[in-house]
């Protein structure tokens, strides 16, 4: 069993760590934030006893809704706008689960430089793609509705 | 005699769950939120929902344990079935379950040279991708018929689940040029067997290709893609069963990121829904670990059929009802 053929290459064992410490971050911080959130520490955007009228909604008709009765801003609040939110318990949710979604982008971000050290140049440049298409659908660029 | 008296609580437990999730009374309960008028000002009831959601996920995660599935197959067609949330929003967070899920178990699986990096890069690249279109379709599809393909979906998962066979080590012959040139291979140890297994895959093109079709659908229903994922990568692709079930295990955490951004950038994330969901669901998971040794997994694998099955009939049952057709 400690043959070394059975063992993890370098770049996985990277990839693992990294991985293993965003997730703990990610869940940790989720659990804060609910916390603040649910225990009132940090006041909602939407009344938590009105949250039931959005929920049913399709997601357009909610952020219509939102926007309309208290953000009041020009445009609808989709993509990164969330962080201008942040000092409320709803959407200070969002920095969690954008953490989690996130760590993968770092993970082949970090594995990079050294597959191509290794010369693993095929696997290098998948990593890089992977990056750049996870970053483009991070960035919000991508952007759809009903 | 203990372990019989276990085997039958548990047991007891887990039909009893079932049961109740099961109930028409249930869903008839879900139906009337779902013509109940949409109160114009605040509802002091509201917090029954995401208490009933944080039980249901609990019960859920044991039973995807247990079952031997992901949580967001069952997560998705359940809640987007029988609770008043908007399917929008049940999506999102489905990927969320399914991603976090698969966060929580890659780094071990990695670690343990059990899932492979090297498998699952290529094979990721393809599915995020059409993770991110089928994200992109889904929202931008009218609600019924995202519904109606779901329940499509979900009722060609279980006949995936009733038909799919399994091979513990798939015979390769030989690895073909595109793996070849990836050095898509490893070797694990086997303590049943007290073997070192050295694997290699065959059929990389098709199998890649078809992670075209996972991928999308992953992204338009937020569903986990295990059911998919391992049949390919096992029987398809030839990669031995351990190697399937964890890489496609840590691939989730990869295709789900994708889709999960288009819907965390969309709006699709009410932290009243997402939260319990993930707490229910790896609490449940915690104790579906825990009875695995009493349970006996054949009637499981067979109850999750089951709800599968119904998820999958509710789920064409509003697609078709919305549509003015009521078959039900």
């Amino acid at each position: 069993m400690s043959n070394k053929n059975t063992q993890a290459t370098e770049e996985q064992l990277q990839y693992a760590a990294i991985l293993e410490k965003g997730m703990y971050a990610g869940l940790a911080l989720m659990v804060i934030t609910f916390a603040l959130y649910v225990l009132r520490v940090l006041p909602p955007i939407v009344p938590r006893s009105e949250i039931s009228t959005y929920w049913s909604m399709p997601v357009h008709d909610y952020l219509v809704a939102i926007n309309t009765n208290f953000l009041h801003w020009e445009t609808l609040p989709t993509g990164w706008s969330w962080m201008k939110l942040l000092g409320y318990g709803d959407f200070l949710n969002f920095l969690p689960v954008a953490i989690l979604a996130g760590v993968t982008i770092l993970c082949y971000m970090v594995i990079t430089p050294g597959l191509f050290a290794r010369g693993d140049k095929a696997m290098a440049f998948m990593a890089i793609a992977e990056a750049v298409i996870l970053t483009l659908a991070a960035s919000g660029l991508l952007s759809v509705g009903h | 005699m203990q372990g019989t008296i276990k085997e039958k609580a548990g047991m007891l437990f887990v039909s009893l769950m079932c049961a109740i999730m099961l109930s028409p009374a249930w869903a008839l309960a879900s139906e009337a939120v779902d013509m109940a008028q949409i109160p114009a000002a605040g509802d002091p009831g509201w917090w029954k929902w995401p208490v009933i959601l944080l039980f249901v996920t609990f019960v859920m995660g044991i039973i995807a344990v247990l079952g031997g599935v992901g949580g967001g197959v069952l997560f998705v067609p359940i809640i987007g079935g029988f609770f008043p949330f908007h399917l929008d929003f049940v999506r999102g967070a489905g990927l969320l379950v399914a991603l976090c899920g698969a966060l929580a178990a890659g780094p071990g699986l990695l670690k343990a040279n059990l899932a492979s990096l090297r498998l699952a890069m290529p094979v990721a690249l393809i599915a995020s991708t059409m993770a991110i279109v089928g994200a992109m379709v889904g929202l931008a599809l009218p609600t019924h018929i995202v519904q109606l393909s779901l329940g499509g979906t979900i009722l060609g998962i279980v006949a995936i689940m009733l038909t799919a066979k399994k091979s513990t080590v798939p015979d390769v012959p030989h690895a073909d040029a595109l793996s070849s040139a990836l050095r898509i291979t490893g070797v694990f140890y086997e303590p049943t067997t007290k073997e070192e297994i050295n694997w290699k895959i065959h059929r990389t093109i098709p199998g890649l290709l078809t992670f075209i079709i996972i991928g999308f659908m992953a992204g338009m229903f937020g569903l986990g893609a295990g059911w998919a994922n391992v049949p390919v990568l096992n029987l398809m692709m030839g990669a031995p069963l351990k190697i399937s079930v964890a890489t496609s295990k840590f691939l989730l955490s990869i295709t789900d990121t994708s889709a999960a951004w288009i819907y965390l950038n969309k709006g699709c994330l009410i932290p009243m829904i997402v939260v319990p969901s993930l707490i229910g669901i790896m609490l449940g998971s915690f104790v579906g670990v825990r009875l695995l040794k009493v349970a006996k997994p054949t009637f499981i694998r067979w109850m999750v059929i089951v709800i599968l099955l119904f998820a999958g009939l509710k789920a064409v049952q509003k697609g078709l009802s919305t549509m003015g057709y009521n078959l039900f």
